[in-house]
């Protein structure tokens, strides 16, 4: 599946990396903690997360996720937004709880499995 | 300091650029058939070869000489010059070159050495042609080795050279962290080594790096790529490690509140270090500093995922 298709049944505000929303997710991750995502996380997953300081930027290019959702209607620090749009890291914003997107994602096929 | 040319006409050999399919006559062979031979292969001039050995040379000049004295039954062997003029196949260019501006003459016959066969015979079309051949092959490769530029460890490795890179990290700023692994990664990617080995060792460094940054006031990251291995150095001048097997531990972590709060200090950093590494030595006490030294190793030596 592709991001633009979660966009869209998501109903996700796109803050970053709108260009790159025809990346194929394999999958997605959960999780507030840093190093927790490095150590789980698989390439091409999306993240959903609350965090919004610049750091998750460097950890979703570190790992070569397809993309940060943030949850809870928390939007991206302004050096998050500049970081994310240079490293070319779509990161999307949805006022639901990190249980609901979770949920929809998984509904829609996305699991946490990394084959 | 000489130009390539003048180079290549030092090294290259006569027999590397002249025409080896030569047109030859025999010494019986009537002058009436020259005007054929002449035309139909388009030249002025062909040796004139016995058992394979140069006795001769005729050339237009001598067929017209035989046509303006009217001598009918005339034979190449009793037209031709004797007192023939070659080059050895095996000396370079540069003689060739300067015996053209000596003599005049359009083109020489080639002779080996040894054998003393006729093998080839050379004009100053050849040099050039040959020259400008030699000059396109070495663009090419030399583009062909641009190309491969970050493949350079390839070549690199095999004299067993080490390549070394070196970063400071500045502690408590959390807007630079990721900045010297990003970079360390994408010197890596670089050089072209195989993406698994560099995501493992972008892993690690990121972890060290927010080490670096949480818990001292900054640090070093050295990385060492050589044969077969990539070696990462940490060093900081911090607190120290009081407990080096529980700070290994996953979930294990000193940080203070508000770094937890920023999604750090999980407890997971040094645990994952050694999880995408293949060796991971840890040299820490309180007040003294850590050094961390973790290797990787590139293809079937690697244990670690």
């Amino acid at each position: 599946m592709k991001l633009a298709e979660i966009v869209e049944e998501l109903d996700l505000k796109v803050r970053t990396g709108d260009g790159a929303l025809e990346r194929e997710v394999t999958g997605g991750y959960a999780s507030d903690l840093m190093s927790d995502v490095i150590a789980h996380a698989a390439t091409g997953h999306v993240w959903v997360t609350l965090q919004i300081h610049q750091n998750v930027v460097a950890v979703a290019s570190l790992k070569e996720l397809a993309g940060i959702v943030l949850v809870n209607g928390r939007e991206p620090e302004e050096a998050t937004v500049e970081r994310a749009e240079s490293e070319n890291i779509p990161i999307m914003v949805s006022p639901l709880t990190a249980f609901d997107v979770i949920g929809r994602l998984y509904g829609l096929g996305v699991t946490g499995s990394t084959d | 300091m000489i130009t390539k040319t003048q180079e290549l006409v030092y090294e290259m050999k006569v027999d590397q650029v002249m025409t080896r399919d030569v047109v030859t006559v025999r010494p019986e062979t009537p002058m009436s058939r020259l005007r054929e031979v002449f035309r139909e292969k388009r030249i002025s001039g062909a040796p004139v070869v016995e058992d394979e050995r140069l006795v001769g040379i005729i050339s237009v000049e001598d067929f017209i000489e035989w046509l303006h004295a009217r001598e009918e039954n005339s034979v190449v062997g009793s037209k031709m010059t004797t007192d023939v003029d070659f080059l050895f196949g095996d000396e370079p260019l540069v003689h060739a070159v300067s015996r053209f501006a000596d003599s005049g003459f359009g083109r020489f016959a080639v002779v080996d050495r040894t054998s003393g066969k006729l093998v080839g015979v050379i004009t100053k079309g050849d040099i050039v042609a040959g020259l400008l051949k030699k000059l396109e092959i070495d663009y090419h490769e030399e583009e062909v080795h641009r190309d491969r530029a970050s493949r350079i460890l390839d070549d690199i490795l095999a004299v067993g050279t080490t390549l070394c890179f070196q970063y400071e990290v500045e502690g408590r700023n959390f807007d630079r962290g990721g900045e010297s692994s990003s970079r360390i990664k994408r010197a890596l990617k670089g050089l072209g080594l195989d993406p698994d080995m560099v995501r493992r060792v972008a892993i690690a460094a990121y972890e060290a790096e927010m080490n670096l940054i949480v818990f001292t006031d900054g640090g070093s990251i050295a990385v060492r790529v050589e044969r077969g291995r990539i070696t990462v150095e940490v060093t900081d001048s911090g607190p120290g490690i009081a407990d080096i097997e529980k700070a290994l531990q996953p979930g294990f972590s000193t940080a203070p509140q508000w770094v937890r709060d920023l999604g750090f200090g999980a407890g997971m950093g040094l645990y994952n270090i050694r999880n995408c590494s293949d060796d991971l030595i840890i040299e820490s006490a309180p007040g003294e500093g850590t050094q961390l030294t973790i290797t990787f190793l590139m293809g079937d030596e690697s244990e670690a995922g």
